[in-house]
């Protein structure tokens, strides 16, 4: 395989091949009639996933640093570039979003029946947005592709959307808009105040920036991401945005575009401001926050009537466990954060789309309206079953995987975090479980539900591989942990080294003549105690 | 062609421009007065007054080009401020007009007057922009208001046209003798009108403090009038709703930008020696306007009123640039405001559009739908507005960010933060007319609204419009480059007129 692609020259062109393919698919779709719009957008995004998938050959893990790297000049007198590249972090959120792109593209030939053209068009569109913000080593392009997501999904929910469509899609866009606003004031910051001299990656980590000012600035990106996540507080917009958004707008929103607030954790959050990270009150916060996040969506989650809604605030759970995984600044941690990632985006989206397929049939998603639907669509309910119970974290599903690592990470350092959000996990069944059981068990009461039919064809195709990842992460997440260390490690490196080094810089000049023996002492004093560079100030 | 003004056919050279357009502007007149046009619709008229904007701009490219000044304390400045300043008010007439030929049409009104009115206004934006004498910013000023008011009022037929005329002429007259007032405390202070004299006698401490303090005050204040911020913004949306609507669009775009060229050229180098005294007023002044700007347009349900508070949230971040006070917020102004011409004119042009050529439709549930009825233009009308908001991936995002990079230049965290929020403000109401347009089923007894035939050459022009925002926002490196160019001698020359006034006496 390795050959095969090296012969196609598949790592000069790749990334750019997945950023703007979607987009001539988008121009393909405006061109062709309303009735080819659907088969079109699935090829052209089944292309785009097809291709994805040779990165898990093309991308080798080494240093853990960015690979297939291209850069360009694009506004020269700005210090702004086109700049790609992927790393063991961004490799699996770019094959997340593909694969959830097509599957999403594939669940919606039903869904939409109105405005099919204009429809497809802004699915590709929202592609192509997200996997520039995955791919971008530029800020600049970075920032301009997170904010252009915005308005894709803006008008999905806005125009195909339920009852309440127009005040979820405003609310989702301004939302996420006033941190992402804040954040490119915090950039600038960054570019004139730390001197970084130009937008890429690397000139931002080594910027000159003090505690107070990471502190500061700390705060405007964690606004940004944490809004997107969302982290506690900042949920909100999440379950109006859900409820209210066609299925395949869900799904995208579920399982690609919240991984856009965690991404931004781990790859700008976590290194450009390491000092900040690493101060306590700072990751007592973060922690509490995700902690919060867990239980308090489990609660509400299992009051809810609506089982959409219901589904929506399960996200909110699973994303604390994401953020107590990151900010535990260990490497179990950060791992087991992403691998909850994928498989959130993985059960979350399936669950959407088995939402969709009943709401398809019956037009209505309240939970007391369906029950016994085991008997009337045992595949259905087979393919259920299976995702709720990885939704909920059982050990031989992907969410297992994710949510004992993650609370093993921080086990390891904020051992009391770890013991309550572990009770998140005994709700997630105390309110799925029940959801299962009304909706597929119980006495099969309602005669609409009796001729509910089994899944299609289609339904199977989309719903197979799913289900396939979802126990296959679960049995066999090794190659896909190995893939991602060395890149969570090299982020934890930047984090508990400059953290370091900013330490001793404030109380002693430098060694000359010993920096890389010294260096090396200083970090290694970080591992052993983390948060100690926040004392000195 | 080196221009030292020893003979006066330099002046001619010099203003070749505003010469061009002047004798264009009178020969419109007569052809319009003369009875042949009477009954026609005046189409023949505008193409004619296009042609006399495109041989202006062929005399401006060619003093950008081809000439240079020998000092820079000539009473016409010929540096490429002024120049690529010139561009953007012929472009913004140019767009107006076109907008106007089927208004004008439908309207009935009389061609050769307005087309000519819009000449002369042009031409006195271009003087003020060129003007290093605060006698000229006056005349240009006077020479462009005149015109503007007479072009507000211009439907004598409608009430709110004539009620926007007079309202803008009584409140302008006033707001010009502000400026008058100053210009002679200024003139008292320091024994000149000249710009580049202004700022040596600043500079070297020569200028009468007791007299340059009100005149400073009376300067801002005459030009915050003009550029409609809070509180001088008052007249703005009364004006704005009653004129015409393709007048509306030219003052929204042109006329601020003419004054924010006048106030620039006057502030940053006329009074950069006073920089720490007038900042903090303007400052506070644009931070006051870009919040009542954008809070009172999200309570809008006129879009033509909505649009024109827009404007004055616009007014409000192109004042961050002065108060930035540096080359990059310099540039960033020549470069927000072209692109402010383009996109507002746009949206303009839409309103215009689905009004019918006339001033119905204009409340916000007339866009009901609009867009799955003409979907090309209403695609138009979602990019102008977007740019408006200043999202990425328009040209408005570049500008927006350019007056940001000019804020942090300048470390003006606070302002730059009252920036991007009142912009989330903004959101609301821009996103506001594409949900109608889009999301809204309308209810069947409405029907179809947009009845008017939308001319070819609107489509055409507008679709250019598109495609120079998207551009701008994908690939802004060119014009960036132009307009970063264009703010190069304009600050410097003050050192240079130092010197040489130094080394002089």
């Amino acid at each position: 395989m390795t050959d095969l692609l090296a012969s196609l020259r598949y790592e000069d062109w790749i990334l750019h091949a997945l950023i703007w393919l979607p987009l001539v698919g988008m121009a393909h779709v405006v061109v062709s009639s309303p009735e080819r719009a659907k088969n079109l957008a699935f090829v052209w995004s089944s292309i785009v996933f097809v291709l994805s998938l040779g990165l898990w050959w093309g991308y080798e893990p080494g240093g853990g640093g960015f690979m297939l790297e291209s850069s360009t000049p694009w506004i020269e007198s700005w210090g702004v570039s086109y700049s790609l590249g992927v790393d063991g972090i961004s490799v699996f959120m770019v094959m997340l979003t593909t694969f959830t792109s097509a599957i999403a593209i594939l669940g919606s030939f039903e869904y939409v029946k109105t405005r099919r053209k204009a429809f497809y068009a802004l699915m590709l569109l929202l592609e192509t947005g997200v996997l520039g913000v995955f791919l971008a080593t530029d800020i600049f392009l970075f920032y301009v592709f997170f904010e252009l997501t915005l308005v894709p999904m803006y008008f999905i929910v806005g125009i195909w959307g339920g009852e309440r469509r127009i005040y979820a899609a405003v609310k989702f866009f301004l939302y996420t808009a006033v941190g992402s606003l804040l954040m490119l004031v915090a950039i600038l910051y960054i570019y004139f105040g730390g001197n970084a001299g130009s937008f890429g990656y690397e000139a931002f980590l080594n910027a000159d920036l003090g505690l107070r000012e990471q502190l500061w600035l700390f705060s405007a990106f964690a606004l940004a991401f944490g809004i997107k996540v969302p982290v506690f507080p900042l949920h909100t917009w999440l379950p109006d945005a859900h409820v209210e958004a066609p299925t395949p707008g869900s799904v995208i929103l579920a399982a690609v575009l919240l991984k856009m607030g965690t991404y931004g954790f781990m790859r700008f959050l976590l290194p450009f401001f390491p000092a900040a990270a690493q101060h306590p009150t700072v990751v007592a916060v973060m922690l509490v926050l995700g902690v919060v996040g867990i239980i308090y969506a489990a609660w509400v989650a299992a009051v809810q009537p609506d089982a959409k809604k219901l589904v929506a605030y399960t996200s909110v759970a699973h994303m604390g466990f994401v953020v107590i995984g990151i900010f535990a600044l260990t490497l179990n941690g950060l791992q087991g954060g992403m691998v909850v990632m994928i498989s959130h985006g993985i059960s979350t989206g399936a669950l959407f789309l088995l939402l969709g397929m009943m709401y398809e049939r019956r037009h209505t998603r309240l939970i007391e309206d369906f029950g016994g639907l085991g008997r009337a669509a045992p595949l259905f309910a087979t393919a259920f079953v299976i995702t709720a119970l990885a939704s909920i974290g059982l050990p031989g599903t992907s969410g297992f995987v994710g949510e004992f690592l993650a609370l093993l990470g921080t086990f390891e350092t904020h051992a009391l975090a770890a013991i309550i959000a572990a009770t998140g996990v005994v709700f997630a069944a105390y309110y799925m479980l029940p959801m299962v059981q009304r909706v597929l068990f119980n006495r099969l009461d309602k005669p609409q539900n009796r001729k509910f039919p089994d899944l299609s064809r289609r339904e199977i195709v989309i719903l197979a591989p799913m289900v396939a990842l979802m126990i296959g992460i679960g049995v066999h997440p090794t190659p896909i942990l190995e893939r991602m260390e060395p890149s969570v490690q090299r982020v934890l490196a930047r984090v508990e080294g400059a953290g370091a080094e900013l330490e001793t810089a404030s109380e002693e000049p430098p060694h000359i003549g010993l920096e890389g023996y010294v260096g090396d002492a200083r970090s290694g004093a970080g591992e052993r105690v983390p948060g100690a560079a926040a004392r000195e100030d | 062609m080196l221009l030292d003004y020893t003979s006066s056919a330099h002046y001619v050279l010099a203003l070749l421009p505003e010469v061009v357009l002047s004798v264009w502007g009178m020969g419109i007149l007569v052809a319009g007065v003369s009875g042949r046009h009477q009954g026609g619709s005046g189409q023949e008229l505008g193409w004619l007054t296009i042609a006399g904007l495109a041989f202006a701009a062929l005399a401006n490219g060619w003093l950008y080009f081809g000439v240079v000044e020998e000092t820079a304390t000539a009473m016409i400045a010929l540096d490429r401020f002024r120049l690529f300043a010139n561009w953007i008010f012929l472009l913004g007439a140019g767009f107006a007009i076109i907008v106007s030929l089927p208004y004008v049409a439908r309207q009935r009104l009389q061609a050769g007057e307005y087309y000519s009115l819009i000449l002369f206004a042009a031409v006195g934006m271009m003087f003020m922009a060129s003007a290093r004498d605060l006698m000229v910013i006056f005349l240009g000023l006077e020479l462009m208001s005149i015109g503007v008011y007479a072009l507000a009022g211009f439907n004598r037929r409608d009430r709110r046209s004539a009620e926007a005329g007079l309202k803008y002429f009584l409140l302008g007259a006033f707001a010009s003798g502000f400026l008058l007032f100053g210009i002679a405390l200024v003139y008292g202070a320091t024994g000149s009108a000249n710009i580049q004299v202004v700022a040596d006698s600043v500079r070297g401490g020569t200028a009468v403090g007791a007299l340059m303090g009100p005149g400073v005050a009376l300067l801002a204040i005459g030009f915050a009038f003009k550029v409609s911020a809070v509180p001088f913004h008052m007249w703005t949306p009364d004006v704005y709703e009653g004129a015409p609507t393709p007048v509306t669009a030219f003052m929204a775009a042109s006329v601020k930008a003419a004054a924010f060229m006048a106030f620039l050229r006057v502030f940053l180098v006329g009074l950069d020696g006073l920089y720490d005294q007038w900042w903090t007023i303007l400052w506070w002044i644009a931070a006051v306007t870009m919040v009542v700007g954008n809070v009172i347009a999200v309570v809008q349900s006129n879009v033509k009123r909505m649009l024109a508070y827009s404007s004055i949230a616009h007014g409000g971040y192109l004042l961050v640039a002065l108060v930035a006070g540096n080359d990059v917020a310099a540039a960033g102004l020549l470069f927000y405001l072209l692109v402010y011409t383009i996109m507002t004119i746009g949206a303009f042009a839409i309103v215009v559009t689905v009004g019918n050529q006339s001033e119905s439709n204009s409340r916000i549930e007339d866009y009901t739908g609009f867009g799955w009825q003409r979907p090309l233009l209403g695609l138009l009308m979602t990019v102008f507005l977007l740019s408006l908001a200043g999202f990425p991936g328009t040209a408005g995002f570049i500008a927006k960010y350019y007056l940001l990079l000019g804020a942090a230049e300048a470390r003006l965290w606070v302002l730059a933060v009252i920036l991007v929020l009142t912009t989330v403000v903004s959101y609301w109401y821009y996103l506001r007319v594409a949900w109608y347009m889009w999301m809204k089923e309308p209810e069947a007894a409405d029907g179809p609204r947009a009845a008017a035939v939308t001319p070819l050459a609107t489509h055409i022009v507008l679709v250019i419009g598109v495609a120079l925002i998207i551009l701008g926002g994908l690939f802004p490196g060119v014009a960036l480059d132009l307009a970063t160019g264009s703010v190069d001698g304009l600050r410097q020359a003050v050192g240079e007129a130092a010197a040489a006034a130094a080394a002089g006496p």
